[in-house]
This record gives C-alpha cells, sequence and structure tokens, in this order.
C-alpha cells in the first residue's frame, strides 16, 4: 500500500516535471514557425491532448469490454473504464478549447464544421452521454452492465474522428504525427519539444486516472460499509422486537401462570 | 434465434396494427416538422431543395427515435421484458425480432417523408438506387444503435431524457453519411458505387453485430 502511494507520488511529480520542460521548450526553446509564428506553439499541447482522448478512450473500451466478457466479469474494469472516461472527457474539452484558440487567429473563426472539430464535439457528446448514463440511480452492477455496453458503442466513434480528415478530406490539416506513413512531418527542436508533451501529457492521464480509480474504489467501499451497517441496523431492530416480544409473552405467559394459580 | 426473431417482429408490428400509433401519430409528427422546417427556413424553392437531404434525415432520425421509445414502452408494462426472457427466447433473437420491427416502422415513415420532400420541397431523384439502398442502410444503423440503447434506457426512470442523448451523438456518422449519400443522389447520377453508401454499410452491420453480441447482458438490467 505504502509503496504504491509512494509510485503514484513518482508519478504526479514526473508529470508535473514533465508538463513544466513542455512548458519551458514550447514558450522559450523553440523557434517561431515560419508559416505559423507564435501561433505553433499552441500545437505542443494540442495534438498530445487529443492524443491522451484517444487512449482515454481506449482504455475505457478495454475495460468496458472486459467487465462484458463473463470470464473477467470484475468491478475493477468497470471502475478502470468510468476513471479513463472522465479523464478523456476533460481532455476532449481542452482539445476543443486549444483547437478553437489556435482556430480563431487561423481560421478566422472560433468553430467551423469541420469534420474532424465536428466528430470531436460528438465524441465529447457521446462520453458526455456515457457518464450520465454512470449517474442513474441503479444498483452498482446495473451501473457497470449498462456503463460497459455504452462505452463499447461510443468507441466505435473513435477511430471515425481520427479517419474523419481522410475520408471527409476537408479544412482541418491531416495528421502531422501518426499519419499513415509513420513518417512525422515536425523536426528539430520542434519534435523533441512534442515528443515531451506527449510523454508528459500521457503521464498526467496516467496520475489522473489512477487518482479516479482510487476515489471510484473507495465510493464503493463506502456503499458497502453503508449497505452493511444498514443491514446491522435492521437486524438490530429486529432483534429488540424479538426480545420485547419474548419479554412481553414472558409477562403474558407469567399472568396467565399467575392466574391459573389463582 | 431467426425463429424467435421473427416471432418478435410479428408481436411488435402486429401491437403497432393494432394500436396504430404509427397512423396516428407518427406520421402527423413527421408532416408538421416537415411544414415547420419550410417555415423556418423560407419558402425558396432553391433553399428547400438545398437542406432537403439533411432535413429528411434529421426528421427520420427524429421519428426513429420515437419509434424505438415506443418499442420499449411496450416492453415496459407489466414486466413484459422479464416475460420475454421467461419464454427462454435467445437475446440476439429478441434484438433481431426488436430491430426488424423499428427498421420496417422507420421505413414507413421515410416513405411517406420521401414523397413529402419530393412534393413540398421540390426535391429531384436522380439515383432511386442510391437513395433507397443508402436509406436502408442508415435505417438498419439506427435501429440497431436505438434497440441496444432503447433497452438500456427503458429500465431506468429518466429513459425519455436518456435515450436521446445515448442514440443522437452515437448515429451523428450514420446521420453525416446518408445525408452525403442522398445529396449525391439527388445531385448527380452516382449509383450505389457511392463512398458514403460504403461508410452506411460499414456502420449497420458495425452496430447489428455489436447490438447481437451484447443484447445479452442489456437484458439482464
Amino acid at each position: 500500500m505504502k509503496s504504491s502511494k509512494f509510485w503514484v507520488g513518482v508519478l504526479a511529480v514526473s508529470a508535473l516535471f514533465g508538463v513544466a520542460v513542455t512548458y519551458w521548450l514550447g514558450l522559450f526553446v523553440t523557434p517561431p514557425d515560419v508559416i505559423q509564428g507564435q501561433l505553433v506553439r499552441l500545437l505542443y499541447i494540442h495534438p498530445s491532448v487529443a492524443w491522451v482522448a484517444y487512449l482515454a478512450y481506449g482504455v475505457t473500451s478495454v475495460g468496458s469490454i472486459l467487465y462484458l466478457w463473463k470470464r473477467t466479469r470484475s468491478l475493477k474494469w468497470d471502475r478502470l473504464a468510468a476513471a479513463s472516461a472522465e479523464v478523456g472527457v476533460v481532455f476532449t474539452a481542452l482539445t476543443l478549447i486549444t483547437g478553437s484558440i489556435w482556430g480563431r487567429p487561423t481560421w478566422h473563426v472560433w468553430w467551423t464544421w469541420d469534420a474532424r472539430l465536428t466528430t470531436t464535439a460528438l465524441l465529447f457528446l457521446l462520453y458526455l452521454g456515457y457518464l450520465a448514463l454512470r449517474k442513474v440511480p441503479a444498483s452498482r452492477d446495473k451501473i457497470a452492465v449498462r456503463s460497459a455496453v455504452a462505452g463499447l458503442v461510443a468507441f466505435i466513434d473513435v477511430p471515425i474522428v481520427h479517419q474523419s480528415v481522410v475520408w471527409w478530406k476537408t479544412l482541418h490539416q491531416s495528421a502531422t504525427v501518426f499519419n499513415a506513413s509513420l513518417s512525422p512531418k515536425v523536426h528539430g527542436e520542434m519534435a523533441w519539444t512534442m515528443l515531451v508533451s506527449f510523454i508528459s501529457f500521457t503521464l498526467v492521464y496516467l496520475w489522473m486516472t489512477i487518482k479516479r480509480y482510487q476515489i471510484e474504489t473507495d465510493i464503493d467501499e463506502f456503499d458497502n460499509l453503508e449497505v452493511e451497517a444498514a443491514i446491522a441496523e435492521r437486524l438490530r431492530e429486529v432483534d429488540g422486537l424479538v426480545n420485547s416480544k419474548a419479554s412481553s409473552g414472558t409477562r403474558d405467559g407469567g399472568l396467565k401462570d399467575g392466574g391459573s394459580i389463582s | 434465434m431467426i425463429r424467435d426473431a421473427l416471432e418478435i417482429a410479428k408481436k411488435d408490428l402486429l401491437i403497432e396494427a393494432r394500436s396504430r400509433v404509427l397512423l396516428n401519430q407518427l406520421l402527423p409528427f413527421v408532416a408538421v416538422v416537415l411544414i415547420l422546417f419550410g417555415f423556418a427556413v423560407g419558402t425558396q424553392n432553391s433553399t428547400l431543395v438545398d437542406i432537403s437531404p439533411g432535413v429528411f434525415w434529421v426528421i427520420a432520425f427524429l421519428s426513429a427515435l420515437l419509434a424505438i421509445q415506443r418499442s420499449f414502452s411496450i416492453e415496459a408494462e407489466n414486466q413484459a421484458k422479464d416475460g420475454l426472457l421467461a419464454y427462454g427466447l435467445e437475446p440476439g433473437g429478441i434484438f433481431l425480432g426488436k430491430v426488424a420491427s423499428i427498421f420496417f416502422e422507420c421505413i414507413v415513415v421515410e416513405v411517406f417523408l420521401g414523397l413529402g420532400v419530393v412534393f413540398i420541397y421540390g426535391m429531384r431523384l436522380n439515383s432511386v438506387a442510391l437513395l433507397i439502398v443508402s436509406a436502408g442502410f442508415a435505417t438498419l444503423g439506427v435501429a440497431s444503435v436505438g434497440t441496444l440503447f432503447g433497452a438500456l434506457a427503458a429500465a431506468t426512470k429518466v429513459r425519455e431524457t436518456l435515450l436521446p442523448l445515448l442514440v443522437l451523438p452515437s448515429t451523428a456518422p450514420v446521420l453525416l453519411a446518408a445525408t452525403k449519400a442522398w445529396e449525391d443522389g439527388i445531385t448527380s447520377r452516382v449509383g450505389i458505387g457511392d463512398p458514403w453508401l460504403g461508410l452506411l454499410v460499414v456502420f449497420g452491420l458495425i452496430y447489428l453485430a455489436i447490438g447481437m453480441v451484447s443484447f445479452g447482458s442489456v437484458l439482464e438490467d
């Protein structure tokens, strides 16, 4: 327990350090872009947070499948799926916000009906629906089954988001890092900064997901304790009722006995 | 499984034929929305023709939502869903039967709606084969996802609000592809080789497969 706490702490510090290094490299070390100028600095964050969103939804879908599969069915997979989806929604929101900030000076609009923007927004709504479904009151197992099915269907949208640029060929530029030929179009300091950014935000994701998982576990344990306490209370009430009936029965019996004696 | 599916579809369509909800409520709803779009967008023929594929599919999706809700409200009454399970029907069969009945109802609505956009909006039909086949696969996609989420939402007390939140974002790519396929179908003579149709086929089949695999877990709910 202590060692896991220690490693989570190490992960948190590494993530924080990585983000700080990304900040330093992105703002002070790398040069402005020939075409985009200072705007390029936003791109050291935007693709990384988008990648983390994809990763998070991937983990949610794996957790959902493992929960649905009866051989591996365990609430730990549901907790993992839930934790990862919540972090994924945060990172999808960050993707949309950073993209919008970048799009305003580049495309002169805060929002455009580009395929990737639209499908990313849909992805955001899909997983908001997933989280809304999780909040619908039901037994713990029911919530897990419902969420697993919803998580699985929602994940079908993820490859569409990535492939949408290829399919629809609209305003958004094609993939710079994870393209079909697997040859990144970024070089030198810029490439290193992007790499550090990808690693750092992945560490942030891992830390947030682990913490969220722990909270989910605590909530489940708390709920179980509440149920146990409620059962114990009811049992005490029943015992009390039985005892009082028994004692009143003894009294009645005593009277009857007394009556018969008299 | 196919036998179970046919029984379920027959049951649902028989209930529909006797209650006439589709005829008395869904089709008038479609007509009202079609006319409201005309009021909202303006009555210029060129604008109406331009937006007609999108309007067609938005109305078709909203009607599908109502059909899905109706299909599962039948099962919510008197624990009818538990009755289906007690009969020993296969979950995959129940899913296919539900998809088939919702698919049939949606197709009826779409034929009515298609006549509406042709006669009221003045939409021309250049590639009828593409329009029909793409409508078939788009409806299959919506019916499959809708059946899966309909069963999920039916077990909750917030089914009316939860169902659209789950179904509409999931089927938005189907809406996009169906609208694009219909745009191609009315503006040019592209046949069934249209790439958007390919996307609809993939979507329809994936959603159908996922529904068949996971419906058993949903029915446990």
